[in-house]
């Protein structure tokens, strides 16, 4: 824990500096392209030459280089705008779904989250007393009409033009009225210091990509008494990978993709999102609500498992 | 006992004499319970404190171990804190309702009680801001509200609302008490050298001249105003808290009046029961009459029915449609895990009280502070009512999650926190009663047709002028 924390000082006072250096020159970029390749290497003492924006040279330890990613470091204001040009979607095909919770050991794993805090849940729907039961895959679903981003007083958490809902727990205080807001339970609050922590970032099979960055796109500086939720994996995003529900899941049930580009994979499979949620007759979950999640699903009809009640109790304990 | 002013025939002139007698007489009453305090008082007093102060230490370790130490979890993510807050904006309404819209209709026997109102109004509003705070997960943030505060956030209407309802109701619980305090300035000489220096200080050097009572009652009469829409917004505002979200059970138009029509049921139950209370403690027999609990009966009577109302609006008409997730958390209120609780809350906070207080015995003293003492504790059940079913019937169903998730019960620290708050606002109106009178003695002088104004000013206007 100790570690981590001085690991974080660390991180933080680089982050100034790279917003120091804004952007770098070919030479850093090299430089640091070079070092990311490596594991942590011990403090060395080597000087590496950089230069900053104005044009100066400057001689950093090269340890100091160590956290920092090529791709650039994702500030406040860039998470708050949103990947530009691009219309996050999710699509979740019913019937391809067996509850095998692959996506949500993936989640946690990848958001270093455990047992009992889900941002991902497999629910057993069953729509009518005598009709068929079926399991369902629910994230948030990044609302395009979200109540939690309408009600939330301090603008903690908040719309993208990528249309996804992140929170940036630096600023939360915690009142939960986003969570009182959403009617699908998507949010889950963090009730104690080290609520629901999972195993160390380093063991993360993503760590090195996603936790040098600590920005509010990882997700992963949720504190005690704030509020934290499905992030759908922007950061995984800016580096063209998907979601670790989606590629996790061993059945193909997720689909993930850009709406504007109309194309929605689940890393197999690639389809175009128009077509398949016209020809799947794709609905969004309580439409009704007038929400407009971001997320669609494909009605559980002529499926690849049949239904099996689940024998194992998830989540007994705290 | 002349109880109105304007009661015609029998109105009786006082002569001079008799005026300055009266004045003498009930500015010792009201200033016996600041000279002394009794064993009963002192055990009283201690009682809250450690009350307040275990609360206080439950609240620590709130601080020190996050929410985890209560029983909300994702779920129930709201719980006995929110219900506790608004019950507490509630009996806030109160002193809106006694000292502003019976002032404003022409009653007059409302006159003793404005001042145990108000501190009622004070205290609660008072701890509301608190207990929202103790909810808060982060209360170290709670500058953000203003560093970030977003306009379009119900939460942020409601910070300014609590805030502005707080100071207007200090001003009109301090405005009328102005001759009060000179009272104790002039007659309390033997306190101690700090509280002396307060009373001086907070008089304002009244002297009760014209000019100032003249200003002291425009100002009454502006905050009087002023403070209707404030109350009303206060509660309809903590009602959007829960209207403006789609989860089945809030998602109600209705929810803005029905709040306001609780509150002042629940804040007019709070002034019977501190009257009840005060008289007898404070020996204010005299002033706080059985005319007094007769009209406060026939007011809750009133009040209750409109609730009623507003209940029958808020449950029959759902139930009559039965949609959905809506029905489901209905039919957990009418017969399910609630019903105890919901018909119990009904039928004594609400429609017994109004059968009964329509037999004038049952407004006595006596029997309207034990109907009032149901009202009391059914509204602040009602608002637990209003908060756990709901988050408790979310339209997706709760599966995979640790028993405990999926019901609420508050654990010992929430309720050692709520009982610390309920202590405080009680510290609060005993403290107050003890530093200051706690009945107006000009309002209740005006009801008995002496009018202090010109006994304070005799040649400026004379005495003959009215006979």
């Amino acid at each position: 824990m100790e570690k981590n924390n001085q690991d974080n000082s660390q991180r933080r006072s680089f982050l100034k500096f790279g917003l120091l250096a804004g952007g770098a020159t070919l030479a850093g970029w090299g430089i640091n392209k070079k070092l990311m390749a490596d594991t942590i290497p011990p403090a060395s003492g080597q000087k590496v030459k950089v230069m900053t924006a104005d044009g100066k040279l400057m001689e950093v330890d090269s340890s100091h280089l160590n956290h920092h990613i090529a791709e650039g470091v994702i500030t406040n204001m860039q998470a708050r705008e949103g990947i530009e040009g691009k219309k996050l979607v999710m699509v979740i095909d019913l019937a391809r779904c067996a509850n095998a919770r692959k996506c949500v050991e993936g989640c946690q794993k990848m958001h270093h989250k455990k047992a009992p805090v889900e941002w991902i849940k497999v629910k057993k729907m069953q729509d009518a007393p005598e009709s068929g039961p079926y399991w369902m895959a629910q994230p948030c679903f990044h609302c395009d009409n979200p109540p939690c981003t309408k009600v939330c007083p301090v603008d903690a958490t908040f719309k993208r033009k990528d249309g996804v809902v992140l929170i940036d727990s630096d600023r939360c205080i915690g009142c939960r009225f986003c969570m009182a807001a959403c009617p699908y339970n998507a949010r889950v609050f963090n009730w104690g210091e080290d609520w629901g922590k999972g195993e160390d970032s380093t063991l993360s099979p993503n760590a090195c990509t996603t936790t040098c960055n600590n920005s509010i796109e990882t997700s992963l500086q949720d504190k005690m008494g704030t509020v934290s939720k499905c992030d759908f994996c922007v950061d995984m995003v800016r580096l063209n990978k998907l979601p670790d529900c989606v590629t996790n899941c061993p059945n193909g049930t997720l689909f993930f993709g850009d709406a504007n580009e109309d194309v929605v994979t689940n890393g197999e499979d690639t389809f175009r999102l128009s077509e398949l949620i016209r020809d799947r007759a794709g609905y969004r979950y309580l439409e009704e609500l007038g929400t407009e999640p971001r997320v669609y699903y494909l009605p559980p009809v002529e499926r690849n498992f049949p239904f099996e009640e689940d024998p194992i109790k998830h989540n007994t304990t705290e | 006992m002349p109880h109105t002013a304007h009661s015609g025939a029998d109105y009786h002139v006082l002569t001079n004499e008799e005026k300055r007698e009266h004045r003498k007489e009930i500015g010792e009453v009201v200033l016996r319970p600041l000279r002394h305090t009794g064993i009963a008082g002192k055990i009283w007093i201690g009682a809250l404190l450690i009350i307040f102060i275990f609360g206080c230490y439950a609240y620590y370790l709130q601080l020190k171990n996050g929410l985890k130490v209560t029983a909300m979890r994702d779920y129930a993510s709201w719980g006995l804190y929110i219900s506790n807050f608004i019950f507490f904006v509630a009996i806030s309404l109160v002193g809106a309702l006694i000292s502003s819209v019976l002032r404003l209709t022409n009653f007059d026997w409302y006159r003793p009680i404005t001042r145990i109102a108000e501190i009622i109004a004070v205290s609660a509003i008072l701890f509301a801001g608190l207990i929202i705070i103790v909810d808060m997960g982060r209360p170290d943030r709670v500058l953000n509200l203003f560093i970030h505060g977003r306009i379009q956030s119900p939460i942020v209407w409601d910070v300014i609302v609590v805030t502005t309802y707080l100071v207007t109701s200090l001003l009109f619980l301090y405005m009328p008490l102005l001759p009060g305090i000179a009272l104790c300035r002039d007659k309390l000489t033997d306190k101690p050298k700090w509280q002396r220096w307060i009373y001086k200080v907070l008089a304002l050097g009244w002297n009760g001249s014209h000019d100032q009572w003249k200003i002291m009652k425009r100002s009454i009469a502006i905050i009087c105003i002023l403070i209707i829409p404030l109350a009303i917004s206060i509660h309809t505002v903590t009602a959007w808290l829960f209207a403006t979200t789609l989860r089945p059970g809030w998602d109600s138009t209705n929810f803005g009046p029905y709040f306001v029509a609780g509150a002042f049921q629940a804040g007019t139950a709070c002034v019977i029961i501190a009257m009840f209370v005060f008289r007898k403690a404070y020996n204010l027999q005299k002033y706080l009459t059985e005319v007094h609990f007769n009209q406060m009966g026939k007011l809750l009577v009133f009040l209750c029915l409109i609730y009623a109302y507003f209940n029958l609006n808020e449950y029959l008409v759902p139930a009559y449609k039965m949609r959905g997730a809506e029905g489901k958390l209905l039919n957990d209120l009418f017969t399910g895990h609630y019903a105890p609780l919901y018909w119990s809350v009904q039928i004594f906070g609400m429609a017994l009280p109004a059968v009964l207080l329509l037999w004038k015995k049952a407004r006595r003293p006596v029997p309207i502070a034990i109907i009032a003492l149901f009202v009391v504790v059914a509204a602040w059940f009602k608002r637990y009512l209003i908060v756990t079913p709901i988050m408790l019937h979310p339209y997706t169903p709760i599966q995979n999650v640790p028993a405990n998730w999926a019901v609420y019960f508050p654990s010992w620290v929430e309720m050692a926190i709520v009982a610390a708050s309920l202590a405080g606002v009680l510290l609060i109106i005993t403290i107050f009663s003890k530093f200051f009178p706690i009945i107006s003695v000009w309002e209740t002088l005006e009801n008995e047709g002496i009018e202090l104004e010109e006994m304070d000013n005799p040649e400026t206007e004379p005495e003959t002028a009215k006979i």
